[in-house]
């Protein structure tokens, strides 16, 4: 462990108002096997979090908008340091747009909202994400637009073709179209593991990482983060399904490093890739 | 350092010779003990050996950017720190640029910079670097640079006052004692808000220590139609005639995006 500059917080558990076919971690409506963080859940990681002089905050779930506290705990956030929110983008109506806009425009930290799309149209969203939640995405969207929030849409590559440049600038004119001129776009890897693993295939055993240098080590995000949960502080946001990333239930426990032995650990390296923004 | 209280901090500089220049001037006749340059002598600019041969003959003193850093190893590109494709695409078009018309004396001599610069001010321990203390390229923002996190800086690399630049965007923050952190700006382009001047920093220490920023008009015009004559791209001379970032715009975060028109 190299440096906590980024503190995740897994504020809707792995709790979803949908059931997407390649989420790494298997959320649904039924998922319970991490809880809702309460407001005072995150305040006492917060508090932690300032001691150890953290960077930024991401929250994700789960939907992160399914937990009725959203609002307050990024209140208490944005007091402290930049927020990020990771969102499928369905429960930003008008009113939570709002707030969200007051959030930002109230704190000297920035509020980042990112939004999840899965295609390039409805037809391959859907069929990841289930029916009709493309329509429900694009109202969120152009709720957020109409507030002046620009957020930055993710994409995996579960997207047709989003890995190369003509797919990235095919995209952008996609984001453009939905009514923001500065189109804001990251693509993330897929991790074969939760429910990615029964739509595709799960990690063969050559897909580990065999040595790693402690240079090479430290540009892994694990070398810099942290996730929170219900259950206790976990190496990163992807692992909190394997009982052995639960690390300590304080932060301060879990300043240490961690064995790369995970098939995720292995397309974290070999694709660059981190959860942050 | 005996006697010196009032340093001048000159941020990026981007090959733009013409604020150098009127700099170093406003510097002379506002009157400092020391001025040094924070890296980052190249990049969007044109003829990048003007600035180097400027310093030199002036006789004044800086670090390493990552842009001197690159230069000096001869990297393939600038590890300006961007993750954006659309970024790293017109960092590549200045770095490309930049290195082919630097004097290979020049990159030898960028190669003998220190990577920081401490002194001891006033019983402040000040701590000039380029991106942070830690990082040649990291970038911070202030919406992004919470206090905890810049007191944790300030206890893990020794330092009372921070100085950084990199990010193009000036600012200061107090943190409470003899704390501060400052981003001294950049002389290279504006400040993405619709003027054309560019920004150094004054740093006065005494028993405390405080912070301007200056604003430094010069003939941009001049270095616009150089950047034409040269062939740079068009966005980076639009940049210099409006004052608004049109390039390396996806590094900034929501509160500093927001602010530009682009």
């Amino acid at each position: 462990m190299m440096s906590l500059d980024t503190l995740w917080f897994q504020v809707a558990g792995t709790i979803c108002n949908i059931t997407c076919t390649h989420c790494f971690i298997s959320c649904s409506p039924k998922n319970h096997s991490h809880e809702m963080l309460s407001l005072a859940d995150v305040e006492i990681r917060l508090a932690e979090a300032r001691e150890l002089g953290v960077r930024e905050y991401y929250f994700t779930g789960g939907e992160p908008f399914l937990n009725r506290d959203m609002i307050p705990i990024l209140a208490a956030t944005l007091r402290q340091g930049p927020a990020t929110v990771l969102t499928n983008g369905m429960l930003l109506r008008r009113e939570i747009c709002r707030q969200l806009r007051e959030l930002a425009d109230g704190s000297e930290y920035s509020l980042d909202i990112r939004v999840s799309l899965d295609g390039f149209d409805a037809a391959t969203h859907d069929a990841i994400r289930g029916a009709g939640v493309w329509e429900r995405v694009m109202i969120g969207l152009r709720n957020l637009a109409e507030e002046g929030i620009n957020p930055s849409i993710t994409v995996t590559e579960a997207a047709e073709g989003i890995a190369s440049s003509d797919g990235r600038a095919r995209f952008l004119e996609l984001i453009r179209s939905f009514g923001f001129d500065r189109p804001r776009l990251k693509v993330l890897p897929l991790f074969r593991i939760g429910a990615e693993a029964s739509r595709t295939r799960a990690y063969a055993d050559w897909e580990r990482i065999e040595t790693l240098s402690d240079a090479d080590a430290g540009v892994l995000q694990c070398s810099t983060c942290r996730m929170v949960t219900s259950k206790g502080v976990y190496v990163c946001p992807i692992l909190i399904d394997a009982d052995d990333a639960r690390m300590g239930n304080s932060i301060a426990e879990t300043l240490r490093p961690f064995p790369l032995a995970h098939g995720a650990c292995h397309t974290c390296w070999v694709t660059g890739m981190s959860c942050t923004t | 350092m005996h006697n010196v209280n009032r340093i001048a901090l000159i941020g990026g500089i981007y090959s733009n010779y013409h604020a150098l220049v009127a700099t170093l001037a406003d510097i002379s006749c506002r009157g400092a003990d020391a001025t040094f340059f924070l890296g980052d002598l190249g990049a969007f600019g044109p003829h990048p050996d003007r600035v180097p041969a400027l310093l030199i003959e002036r006789g004044i003193g800086g670090i390493q950017g990552n842009y001197e850093e690159s230069l000096a190893s001869g990297s393939a590109d600038c590890n300006c720190g961007y993750t954006d494709p659309r970024d790293n695409e017109y960092a590549q078009i200045s770095y490309d640029y930049t290195s082919e018309n630097t004097s290979g004396v020049y990159k030898r001599w960028m190669g003998t910079l220190p990577k920081e610069i401490r002194l001891e001010i006033n019983g402040h321990r000040v701590l000039l670097s380029h991106g942070s203390p830690r990082r040649i390229n990291e970038f911070l923002w202030r919406s992004t640079s919470p206090d905890p996190f810049l007191h944790r800086l300030g206890d893990e690399h020794g330092a009372d006052v921070i100085v950084c630049t990199h990010t193009g965007l000036h600012w200061h923050k107090a943190l409470g004692g003899k704390r501060h952190v400052v981003n001294a700006g950049v002389i290279g382009r504006p400040a993405n808000d619709g003027r054309t001047n560019v920004w150094y920093t004054m740093l006065t220490i005494g028993a405390e220590a405080s912070v301007e920023f200056i604003p430094v008009d010069y003939d941009h015009a001049a270095l616009a139609a150089e950047m034409r004559a040269e062939r740079l791209p068009e966005e980076f001379i639009q940049t210099i005639e409006s004052g608004w970032w049109t390039t390396c715009l996806e590094a900034l975060p929501p509160k500093e995006r927001s602010a530009g028109r682009f």
